[in-house]
């Protein structure tokens, strides 16, 4: 069996990974080959772009070459896929290689797409590249005072961010004794302050505690970068000193180009992970156009159940398992402490208050998740 | 009246049914009609809110069997 990973992100690797460990024999005998198609030889750990948005990491940690995090029967190329022929059971890489597959897992991944929102790109700072989150850090280095505001884009990944980036703005200037100076103000696209209920009642009293501000119903419409403006779908106007913006998002280019899924999302099975109308193609992470959260947790705990599903299929004909929809967030809570959302698709999460050996877990997690992608954890 | 599209937001806590739709009529043209099914008690509230606010139109608003079926017309 010829099995295909597209994307060397968190899901394709810990697919890979665990799929070589539960087909060692297999592939060790020539029946099961497993290829891997990455558009990069690094892998990056991306929720440490907001701590280096803050000068808590420098960008060299988040990064580990892609090689080193793979089993060696895995055969991996950096390559990636321009076209997609899921009814001919083949991809076309950029190199113009033609791969076959008899099973393929697409786990490309999304991208942050601020040129779509005139004039955001000029007026605000971002954290969801390296790139940005270096600029935004040397912004806010500089800052002396006035009015932050604090927008979200939609459909965007890592939904606990922007509630994380607010406390994470309250102690960053707290440490540099001009808090008192700096007005913080949080707009967000839906009628409460997170989209997870719990997370918004419990958010909503820390927000008030710190004297952060917020404005519901917001969806960003367009910046005035000269004037430093940020106009809203639903017709309010914001004056800023500094603008962060996390800014809507795509899935891959190819995904579109091919008519594979609008918006570069993939309709995909949510319990079976499977692409619509195409049963030998698995779709994992950010790809797909599930209503599940756009986070490496989400892209972790899929993957598990494809590769036990596609591992079964080699050894017994059939897949055994199906996706509950878990998500696992941690929630950085400022001053030291965190707190996780945890949840599926039937049951809400149950915040616990936030603790500091909870904030030590996360820096620890900053680090085991080498450990998780190469499907050990 | 056709529906354009059917968003199934059920058994969703995050992104959320709004999220969902949001997302949705960025890339929809003026005068689809999008049907969003949600099962949170939420929805027929917080649905018409922002609908009515960013100056889209509410087409349909039902219950069948737990689910909320509503309909928004594109309107600019």
């Amino acid at each position: 069996m010829r099995i295909l990973v597209v994307g060397g992100g968190t899901a394709g690797t810990i697919i890979a990974n665990n799929l070589a460990r539960r087909l060692g024999p297999e592939t060790r005998a020539g029946k099961v080959r497993i290829t891997m198609l990455s558009a990069t030889d690094r892998h990056m750990y991306q929720p440490g772009l907001l701590y280096v948005a803050f000068g808590q990491m420098a960008p060299d940690q988040l990064y580990r070459d892609q090689a080193s995090l793979l089993e060696p029967n895995i055969e991996f190329h950096v390559d990636p896929v321009k076209q997609f022929k899921p009814d001919r059971n083949q991809v076309v890489t950029e190199a113009g290689k033609t791969h076959e597959y008899d099973v393929m897992v697409i786990a490309t991944g999304s991208r942050m797409v601020p040129d779509e929102t005139p004039g955001l790109t000029e007026g605000a700072e971002f954290f969801y590249t390296e790139a940005s989150a270096v600029k935004m850090y040397k912004a806010l280095r500089e800052f002396q005072g006035g009015r932050v505001a604090v927008a979200v884009g939609v459909p965007h990944k890592c939904p606990i961010a922007p509630v994380e980036v607010m406390f994470s703005l309250n102690d960053y200037f707290k440490a540099r004794g001009i808090r008192d100076k700096v007005q913080l103000k949080y707009h967000y696209p839906i009628g409460r302050i997170h989209t997870i209920e719990n997370v918004a009642k419990w958010a909503k009293p820390e927000f008030d505690k710190i004297g952060v501000e917020y404005e519901t119903l917001f969806n960003i419409k367009e910046v005035d970068a000269k004037n430093k403006i940020l106009k809203s779908e639903e017709g309010t106007e914001v004056n800023y000193d500094m603008l962060i913006v996390i800014p809507q998002h795509r899935g891959m280019e190819v995904i579109e180009r091919d008519n594979m899924g609008q918006g570069g999302w993939i309709p995909t099975d949510r319990y079976k992970l499977t692409m619509n109308g195409h049963d030998n193609v698995y779709v994992v992470g950010d790809t797909t156009n599930l209503p599940v959260s756009k986070t490496g947790s989400a892209a972790h705990f899929q993957a598990e159940v494809v590769a036990e599903n596609i591992a079964s299929i080699v050894k017994i004909g059939a897949p055994v398992r199906d996706y509950d929809g878990k998500v696992y967030c941690f929630i950085e809570a400022g001053h030291e402490k965190a707190t996780y959302a945890m949840f599926n698709y039937l049951n809400p999460p149950d915040l616990k208050p936030p603790s500091k050996p909870m904030h030590w877990f996360k820096l620890s997690y900053n680090q085991m998740y080498w450990t998780s992608v190469r499907g050990l954890l | 009246m056709s529906v354009t599209k059917t968003i199934d937001a059920r058994d969703t806590f995050c992104p959320g049914p709004l999220m969902e739709l949001i997302s949705y009529m960025k890339h929809a043209t003026v005068g689809d009609v999008v049907e969003l099914l949600s099962t949170d008690s939420g929805s027929a509230n917080d649905i018409p809110e922002w609908v009515k606010k960013v100056g889209h139109e509410m087409v349909g608003t039902e219950q069948v069997e737990g689910v909320w079926h509503l309909k928004v017309r594109k309107a600019k």
